[in-house]
């Protein structure tokens, strides 16, 4: 294996040439542009240029009052879309001083970790179908199909979801979703073992991955970049242990932190998050109280003037919202700090004086979803 | 009607036939790999073109054929198109040599394992052609991984064939199978009193055939070319299926190779009722390893691909080859 | 260099497992569903265009033109319009105009109506080829023969 460092810097060479890894990839990225300067083989600067998804939510969010805004935030990233949902509800009633019923914080975190545990099947099966096994994307998506069938019979989307309300949720569950869940969560377990020796434990995975697009602490600190790439380098980082927000804090579950710092790494802490989700799913379900889904909310929202933000751990990474209202019915500024910018800035320097087909391994590993990064 | 027996025209069918073999079986393994990856991923397949799909081939040679023959300006004219017709010519034949029964060989030479391997290169040859030919620049990147992928998988056949060959004496394919007559532990295979590695030396054969075929998981020479191109970039149409072709035929080749060299050909498991049904058994056994191997693991990089040969399979069957010689030196 | 030749038969090892795994599928069902030949059920909750309810008793709209909707939609899909009848406490729906171009199914309408008058189809098959055919007129929708005078 070559390390980057043995590689002489060639930049000013006339031999290097740009190749365009252009909007439209034939592996799913989405609509990223990374201009790639190589010499030969070699990767000397993969600039990203964002900005082909660019919808304005943020603007948007200056010209819709606060009710009006809630589907907007399930489209920014629509694989973790009630993560999403859960900062932006969270940040107004933290600035309006709504209370929510505990049924509904206990299922609002229920339908997020399903969510996460649906959004890290898609990252990890479309990462192996550009590695160039095509089987588990199918595998992925039956147990994905479960999650969704779940979540369809409550809220009635299968992907962008608009089901938090503030004060609570559009609607309750029934004993179906619940009896559901428990079932989906015994037959999950052995599927994710089932992962682990088809591909985790497979040596041509591990010969992939192992050692491949290092992305040390220092890196992550320099850029801000926080979730799977920030546990992945061995930082023990997750928003719901360190500003603990709804009611995590009443559950016992892990964070898998990995100090390698490789593709790998990043690989073994999202499967191993998953299998925390079931736990936390679990403990919810059994913890599960009786009572009301919808707290009381004035029937014209208007948020005391102020700054306000609120951090969840989205299945990408941190993702904040921060309101600034003036106390008008529209927000006067609706800032997102999503968690795919941040550890798409790291990869100009991750990748420099990489192979190319390990430059793209490691973009992989980022797990960037591209309206996250230009909202 | 006496020159019917005679031996040009018996060859001539013969050859006829094969090349029959090798189109049918080119176009219907495509079907069967697609279904074969459907049932492996949980779903049906191609089932919309003909009931369950069987005419699923039809289409897709309908289709190739009514593509536009584009030769792109500036390429190599002759080599451009002589590059498929290289592809596909050794692989048909070889499998003249290939006894399928008893009587059903095309000719039966007495060095008719050399002369597989002899035309096998040309295979490797006819891509690096393909990819110099169509004068853009990382089709030729990508021919020459393949010409250095294929070199190097070579090597670690060539040592496991000798090693076999220390223990059949001869060349003659047909020679090989008539003497794995009798129940099935006296195929090659088994034959772990002669060399205890003998099914080491089959494994490796078997990578080596995957390898030399450029099938999954050493296909990276034509799937990197989701982003840069790949060998056969340029040829549209016809052009593109006779290489697609030729891929089946080579596989079809590898496999039949491996059932008469190790699996026994067309002698049955236990003695009776050998023919070629048995060889067809057994050839197609093999052809369902090669798409079980495809659809369950990712592609392996190009440098593992190549430590894998020089580091690991070449040892172990330089180790095998001089273990096989002490055997039959010693017993 | 010991450990580099441990994971040779490890490393085979790990791939023999796999092939068992992916043969075990191979035998097991198909579990995808031959759409359109068989379709799947709708759950209640579906989220599809919205329709206008009507009463079970009258067959008449449930709408009062209240244009609570209207001002809700984040996406300006709705146009609603109505007239008072004599006789009625409430105005009746003339117009319910729905652009399904914009909407984006918050549910915000659905919510937010005093009368619970607006409610999800089921309706998924909505592929067409002209813009127009999804401009919807929702009171042109309502069944034909219990359409208010």
């Amino acid at each position: 294996m070559i390390a980057p460092t043995d590689i002489p810097d060639r930049t000013n060479l006339q031999e290097t040439f740009v190749l365009n890894l252009g909007p439209q990839h034939p592996a799913a990225h989405g609509v990223l542009r990374i201009k790639m300067t190589m010499d030969g083989e070699y990767v000397t600067r993969a600039e990203p240029i964002p900005g082909y998804i660019h919808r304005m939510h943020e603007k948007m969010g200056e010209n819709r009052t606060w009710a009006q805004f809630l589907p907007n935030t399930g489209r920014v990233d629509y694989l973790s879309a009630l993560h999403y949902n859960h900062a932006f509800v969270g940040v107004v009633e933290r600035a309006a001083r709504i209370e929510v019923p505990p049924r509904a914080e206990f299922i609002r975190v229920i339908t997020s970790e399903l969510n996460r545990i649906s959004s890290h099947l898609v990252w990890w099966s479309a990462y192996l179908v550009d590695l160039g096994g095509f089987t588990p994307l199918l595998y992925a998506f039956d147990d994905r199909e479960k999650i969704l069938d779940l979540l369809e019979a409550v809220t009635g989307s299968r992907l962008t979801y608009c089901y938090f309300r503030f004060g609570g949720l559009c609607n309750d569950i029934d004993d179906v979703f619940i009896t559901g869940t428990r079932a989906f969560v015994t037959q999950m377990r052995p599927r994710l073992k089932m992962y682990r020796d088809l591909v985790t434990d497979n040596i041509i995975l591990r010969k992939r991955l192992e050692g491949i697009g290092p992305i040390s602490a220092e890196l992550c600190r320099k850029y801000g970049a926080t979730g799977p790439v920030l546990r992945g380098a061995g930082i023990a980082y997750d928003v719901r242990k360190v500003e603990p927000y709804s009611v995590y804090s009443q559950f016992d579950f892990q964070i898998p932190v990995f100090p390698e710092g490789d593709a790998m790494a990043r690989y073994r802490v999202r499967m191993a998050e998953m299998e925390q989700s079931l736990r936390i799913i679990e403990q919810a379900l059994d913890k599960l109280p009786a009572g009301p889904v919808m707290g009381k909310v004035p029937r014209v929202l208007k948020l005391p003037a102020g700054d306000y933000c609120y951090a969840v751990e989205a299945a990408r990474g941190r993702h904040m919202v921060r309101v600034v209202s003036d106390n008008k019915e529209i927000p006067y500024r609706v800032k997102l700090r999503t968690p795919s910018f941040s550890n798409l800035s790291l990869y100009q320097e991750a990748s420099k004086g990489m192979i190319l087909p390990d430059a793209l391994a490691l973009l992989g590993s980022l797990d960037l979803v591209i309206p996250d990064i230009d909202r | 009607m006496s020159f019917l027996t005679a031996e040009p025209v018996r060859l001539l069918l013969a050859l006829v036939c094969i090349m029959a073999f090798v189109g049918l079986n080119a176009a219907y393994l495509v079907l069967a790999e697609r279904k074969g990856a459907g049932r492996f991923q949980r779903r049906p397949g191609p089932n919309e073109a003909g009931y369950g799909g069987w005419l699923q081939p039809v289409a897709d040679v309908a289709k190739l054929l009514s593509k536009q023959l584009i030769v792109p300006p500036g390429t190599d004219t002759i080599l451009f198109r002589l590059a498929p017709l290289m592809v596909i010519s050794p692989a048909m034949m070889c499998l003249a040599v290939i006894p399928f029964s008893q009587t059903l060989v095309a000719r039966n030479i007495n060095v008719g394992l050399l002369m597989v391997f002899s035309f096998g290169s040309i295979n490797v040859m006819a891509i690096m052609l393909s990819g110099w030919a169509s004068r853009n620049k990382y089709a030729i990147i990508s021919a020459a991984r393949v010409v250095s992928q294929n070199v190097a998988y070579e090597i670690p056949m060539l040592l496991v064939v000798i090693t076999l060959l220390m223990v059949t004496g001869t060349m003659n394919l047909s020679e090989i199978v008539r003497q794995q007559a009798g129940w099935f532990w006296h195929w090659n295979l088994f034959k772990v009193w002669v060399n205890p590695l003998m099914p080491v030396t089959f494994v490796i054969f078997f990578i080596c055939m995957l390898a030399e075929t450029n099938r999954a998981p050493f296909d990276m020479a034509e799937a990197e070319s989701e982003l840069v191109a790949g060998a056969f970039t340029e040829y549209a149409g016809m052009g593109f299926g006779v290489f697609f072709m030729a891929e089946y035929a080579n596989i079809v080749l590898g496999c039949s190779l491996g059932t008469v060299l190790f699996l026994g050909g067309w002698q049955s498991p236990f003695g009776l009722w050998s023919g070629v049904v048995w060889f067809l058994l057994k050839l197609y056994a093999l052809i369902f390893t090669v798409i079980w191997v495809r659809w369950t693991f990712p592609r392996t990089q190009f440098y593992n691909l190549l430590n894998l040969s020089w580091k690991i399979l070449i040892p172990i069957s330089l180790f095998t080859l001089l273990l096989s010689s002490a055997m039959i030196k010693l017993f | 260099m010991k450990a580099s030749i441990l994971d040779v038969p490890r490393g085979f090892w790990s791939l023999l497992v796999g092939m068992r795994i992916t043969l075990t599928q191979f035998f097991k069902p198909v579990i995808t569903v031959p759409y359109p030949h068989k379709t799947l059920p709708i759950p209640a909750r579906y989220r599809g265009p919205i329709e206008l309810t009507t009463d079970p008793a009258t067959g008449k709209a449930l709408c009062i033109a209240c244009k609570l909707c209207e001002r809700a939609c984040p996406s300006d899909c709705i146009l609603v319009d109505g007239v008072k009848l004599e006789g009625e406490k409430k105005k009746s729906v003339t117009e319910f105009k729905f652009d399904f171009t914009k909407c984006s199914l918050c549910g915000a309408c659905v919510e937010v109506c005093p009368c619970d008058a607006i409610r999800f189809s089921k309706n998924y098959n909505l592929a067409s080829t002209s813009r127009e055919d999804y401009l919807f007129d929702l009171v042109a929708r309502l069944p034909a023969e219990k359409k208010q005078p």
